[in-house]
């Protein structure tokens, strides 16, 4: 028996070694690329997103009417109405137009403040995990002062005080992300600089910059990216929660949130209509969680 | 440990007048004038500068930053402008609905993700680890205030079982424990709980799943204990971590039910802050939000602290 599972076993160890040095060979973004293929639930939530983006970007060819154009005699028709078929809503407007039109602004509401916290967030967090001493217990100690708020209650803080408007929302949630951003940022940054190789690189004369553009830059951005991913979700939910508490978009202005505030009064007339705008929140949201979540996994992100 | 206990109060000292700071900061970046925010728009000037001179709008920033901090810790948070009654008066009877709700939906969070994530954590790869996987990422993505109005519709609206709105019968805003007000809570704390249920889910699955792997579970099961004997040791070793993670859904979810209560018209913080934002009514914003957030402090503290206590294992110095 031994003598016949001995050499299996060393073969078997071969094979996962050249299995190992060939997926080494084609490189770091091939071997993602392959294990997120390999991902049933990572592709659908892909797919699903990438089909709800094309909807929006191309809502004035497909949407079958204009989504600020409303009718007295066509309010609040139910959902199956010709030529309506996901109804009208208090104004008499098409939601189906409406709920293309609206993700654009849902979107751009969700993303943009955690693309814009990315950014900060990281050259904050990479400089105070680089720098070190003074610098970063000066950088870490104001990101304790935002940690110290919930997200819902600082952005609803500051987008009060600021008042409504679609960039003082946006502005209230790029400050509710840095914080965290930073705090990822800045632990991986800290992994990172004590590396040999970036002791080496340091020891053969190359400057901060150089050491932090070339060497830690590219081992940080993966895990940070993912994090920030992972937010969208977030940003996203809470971006139309200000919208839903009327301090996003105006009217008449599309919006998810927004319509889900201004249907909310025809919850007694047309219930399953009012909710409508709430599903399109909660499928991205879904779907970008489980993105997220499968991005990590496949870019073999810890934590 | 007692210096540690000592050094991580006075750690929260100047966290909280940072805070205390950002708070005072929401009336100066408000738009316009800080004095528009005391004296009704149609005062005359020279009442304008009076009052200025009274509330010291006229001393730099950093003297009004200290003599604002003075009244706070006294207690005086100010009138609202659209009442002129004292902050504090409608902000105590919110802070207890807010309190109440808030506890309710941390409880059955917590004890559903306590069961839902034991389970999956256990039963690793199985049918039963998918489903509760699926419930955290469904629980942690949905946008509760929908979810609220879907429970309307269907528990209010179409089965007309439960009260929509209000925490009591008549809108009353006072608690007792009778049938008709718990009738009134068990929406919005349900709709409240999902959040929670979703995180400790997610948690309490990884910190099971990592002790089952453990070799002392193994040497555990080897020597001839019970399921149950096992299942004790599990709950010892995970407890601190699942109630750290709890204690801070809870000060989330003190903050974060604002959408939840102006969904169910639920008399707490979060209506008041709605109101106070539609009548920017900035002295009452100002002081719920620093009220709310100094709560999420003192919590963060406990919550440490009580970690320390109950895990044996973390030695902090």
């Amino acid at each position: 028996m031994s003598l016949t599972t001995a050499p299996t076993a060393a073969e078997a160890e071969l094979a996962v070694q050249a299995r190992q040095a060939q997926a080494a060979s084609d490189g770091y973004w091939a071997g993602v690329f392959k294990r997120v293929r390999r991902d049933p639930v990572t592709i659908v939530c892909a797919v699903i997103l990438l089909l709800m983006l094309a909807a929006m970007v191309f809502a004035p060819l497909i949407a079958p009417h204009d989504p600020y154009q409303g009718s007295m005699i066509r309010r609040l028709r139910p959902i199956g109405t010709p030529n309506h078929p996901l109804g009208t809503d208090e104004l008499g407007r098409d939601i189906l137009t409406r709920l293309l039109y609206g993700g654009r602004l849902s979107w751009f509401m969700g993303i943009t403040p955690v693309a814009l916290a990315f950014a900060i967030g990281t050259f904050f967090g990479v400089l105070a995990g680089y720098a070190g001493g003074k610098l970063n217990m000066v950088i870490m100690r104001v990101t304790d002062v935002f940690y110290a708020f919930p997200s819902v209650l600082l952005a609803v803080a500051i987008s009060g005080a600021l008042g409504a408007g679609i960039e003082n929302a946006i502005l209230a949630l790029t400050l509710v992300f840095i914080p965290p951003i930073i705090r990822v940022a800045e632990s991986v940054t800290q992994g990172v600089r004590n590396l040999d190789f970036v002791d080496a690189a340091r020891a053969s004369g190359a400057g901060a910059f150089t050491v932090v553009r070339v060497h830690v830059l590219g081992n940080v951005l993966g895990p940070i990216f993912v994090y920030a991913t992972s937010l969208i979700s977030v940003c996203m939910i809470i971006a139309s929660g200000l919208s839903f508490l009327g301090l996003g978009t105006k009217p008449p202005e599309p919006e998810w949130g927004l319509m889900l505030n201004t249907l909310r009064t025809a919850i007694y007339v047309q219930p399953w209509v009012a909710v409508l705008p709430g599903v399109c929140i909660f499928m991205t949201s879904i779907c970008f969680n489980l993105l997220s979540d499968g991005l990590r996994q496949a870019m073999d992100v810890k934590g | 440990m007692l210096y540690y206990l000592l050094r991580r109060i006075l750690y929260a000292i100047p966290i909280a007048l940072a805070v205390g700071f950002v708070c005072f900061m929401l009336v100066q970046i408000a738009p316009g004038d800080p004095i528009n925010a005391i004296v009704p728009p149609d005062a005359p000037a020279d009442v304008v500068e009076q009052v200025r001179r009274d509330y010291g709008l006229d001393k730099p920033l950093p003297v009004q930053f200290g003599l604002w901090l003075l009244k706070v810790v006294q207690g005086d948070l100010g009138r609202s402008l659209a009442t002129g009654r004292p902050v504090w008066a409608d902000l105590s009877t919110g802070i207890a609905n807010t309190l109440m709700l808030a506890l309710c939906a941390s409880l059955l969070g917590f004890t559903l993700g306590c069961i839902l994530g034991g389970l999956a954590g256990t039963f690793r790869g199985s049918v039963l680890d998918r489903v509760a996987v699926g419930t955290a990422v469904a629980g942690v993505s949905v946008p509760h205030y929908w979810l609220g109005m879907v429970m309307v519709v269907i528990f209010s609206v179409q089965l007309n079982w439960l009260p929509a709105m209000g925490a009591g019968p008549g809108g009353s805003a006072d608690w007792s424990w009778d049938w008709e007000h718990v009738k009134h809570l068990i929406l919005p704390a349900v709709t409240l709980s999902v959040i929670p249920m979703g995180i400790v889910t997610r948690t309490v699955r990884g910190i099971v799943a990592e002790i089952m792997n453990q070799e002392f579970i193994t040497a555990l099961r080897g020597k001839g204990l019970t399921r149950w004997g096992v299942f004790l040791h599990v709950v010892k070793n995970a407890a601190p971590n699942a109630l750290a993670v709890m204690g801070l859904q809870l000060g989330y979810l003190m903050g974060g039910s604002i959408l939840v209560e102006t969904v169910f018209s639920w008399p707490g913080t979060g209506l008041l802050l709605n109101s106070a934002i539609f009548q920017r009514d900035l002295p009452v914003l100002q002081g719920t939000i620093l009220v709310l957030a100094m709560f999420f402090v003192a919590l963060n503290l406990i919550v440490d602290l009580m970690q320390t206590a109950l895990d044996p294992r973390i030695k902090r110095a």
